[in-house]
């Protein structure tokens, strides 16, 4: 637990020592407001709901997240300190779990700075705050996905770009696995397919939370995509940690 | 020779076909101070990240203070103090910073931390540069965070992949004073590329050559070995001698 809180911190404060969080926060809240209120008409829907804000959000994270994880393991090794890292008394576990915590912690702060959307629509009418909170129970998770991925494929690499490419690959095949659009594609007598790519898509899941729908099966389905993606990620790291 | 603090035994790694380290086998015991030397690619820092517990051996075991490296990395890691090659550090940090988290990893807190940073910050002399960036420290001033970073838990074992490479004369001498001055209480692994280095630190020399111990002995058994009359410094010739021949079987 110590380990893990130390990792935290310093990955946390890392964030904050260059300009990747501020970066990451003014882009991140001017394309979720952009989103939300012009593209997603907020207004003109005359509807007291989020709904566009957490339509828009699983996109948003797409791209941004990858750039939050993509330095996470890659810097680490090019910088040569994952040798300092994994000499130091600490588990690959524990530094996997503590990198990780942090940076889903840094995308649950991006999270709360959209509250003023909450607000706004507060103020404007009458929305249902159950669904809005189960809304962002249902991106915290889904950003955790991501993470857990993103950080995960920055052990492959020392590169960065490459990282983020292939993040953002990946985190792109599991969405459009439940998407509509594409799942619409599949012919019906294959069933059997489209529900199997319903059941490990991304986007199945978080629109049913973000719906209001807190279902024990969605949550699971969240814990145990992290928790495989942390577990390869240690797998990875053993490997590759010195190459 | 004292209670070995470390005792590496018949230890190998092989990357694919290439051998880098074959069988190789010694031990250290308290208030020696081994210099590991050995030209490039002799495998002297895959043995070092062995012993650390980074690369994990294809044959062999390491012993830290009686504590086995592969059944109990933990527990052995934290009683090593660990100069990587190059000190590699995290670049946004400052060295307070840096020093700050490697302690609480170390297991040290609030005042008691504070204290063993202060304290080591002064023992390298990084008083004035604690709170730049450590991208923005010069070779040397990097060399020394690193250093601090190895010594802060005051270890009972310190290993340091070349800890005087790059650094001026002065600072050179400083650091080979530092690591005199820990020598008596603690077991010192130090890999170096200067011969001069190792009779000014070290109590004991070994030669490395294609993953294999070529000499074991002490600096004086090292340099007398050259034959007399010899134009150049002796170690030179005996290092040359020891690990240009193809045939070595000594030791």
């Amino acid at each position: 637990m110590r380990n893990v809180s130390a990792i935290f911190k310093r990955e946390l404060s890392g964030y904050f020592y260059t300009p990747v969080a501020y970066v990451f926060l003014v882009i991140f809240l001017w394309l979720a407001g952009w989103f939300t209120l012009f593209l997603g008409q907020l207004y003109e829907r005359r509807l007291a709901d989020l709904e566009p804000f957490f339509t828009f959000v699983p996109w948003l994270y797409l791209f941004l997240l990858p750039a939050i994880t993509m330095r996470l393991w890659s810097e680490e090794r090019r910088n040569g300190t994952v040798e300092l890292l994994m000499t130091l008394p600490i588990s690959i576990g524990q530094a996997v779990t503590g990198k990780f915590l942090a940076a889903w912690a840094f995308a649950g702060c991006a999270l709360l700075l959209t509250l003023p959307l909450v607000i706004t629509v507060n103020y404007l009418g009458d929305p249902d705050n159950g669904v809005i909170l189960a809304g962002y129970l249902g991106a915290f998770l889904l950003a955790g996905g991501y993470l857990a991925i993103g950080a995960c494929i920055s052990a492959l690499t020392k590169n960065q770009v490459i990282a983020f490419v292939l993040a953002v690959v990946a985190c792109l095949l599991l969405m459009l696995a439940g998407f509509k659009p594409v799942m619409d594609l599949v012919p019906e007598s294959l069933s059997a397919v489209s529900e199997t790519l319903a059941a490990i898509g991304l986007l199945t899941h978080f629109e049913s939370i973000s719906k209001g729908v807190v279902d024990l099966r969605d949550l699971l389905y969240f814990v145990t995509l992290i928790a495989f993606f942390l577990f390869a990620n240690a797998v990875i790291l053993e490997q590759k940690k010195a190459d | 020779m004292s209670t070995p603090m470390i005792e590496i035994q018949n230890l190998s790694k092989r990357f694919g076909s290439f051998v880098a380290v074959d069988g190789v086998s010694f031990q250290v015991g308290r208030g020696e101070v081994l210099g590991f030397l050995g030209p490039n690619g002799a495998g002297k820092s895959t043995t070092m990240k062995m012993a650390t517990g980074f690369l994990s051996p294809t044959a062999g075991s390491i012993r830290i203070c009686g504590l086995d490296m592969l059944a109990d990395p933990l527990a052995a890691k934290s009683k090593i103090g660990y100069l990587p090659e190059g000190a590699p550090a995290y670049p946004d940090m400052t060295p307070q910073e840096f020093l700050e988290f490697a302690a609480a990893i170390r297991g040290l807190s609030g005042e008691q931390k504070r204290a063993r940073v202060d304290q080591v910050i002064a023992l390298v002399h990084l008083e004035s540069h604690r709170h730049r960036p450590i991208e923005k420290l010069s070779k040397g001033f990097k060399r020394r965070v690193g250093l601090a970073q190895a010594i802060l838990h005051d270890p009972e074992v310190l290993i340091m992949d070349e800890p005087t490479d790059g650094l001026d004369p002065n600072q050179k001498y400083e650091v080979r004073k530092l690591i005199k001055s820990m020598a008596v209480n603690k077991a010192i692994v130090l890999s170096t590329h200067i011969l001069e280095e190792v009779k000014a630190v070290c109590t004991r020399a070994i030669i490395v050559n294609r993953g294999k111990i070529v000499f074991d002995g002490t600096p004086a058994e090292f340099e007398a070995r050259a034959p007399k009359g010899a134009g150049e410094p002796a170690m030179d010739v005996v290092f040359r001698s020891l690990t240009t021949s193809d045939a070595v079987a000594t030791a």
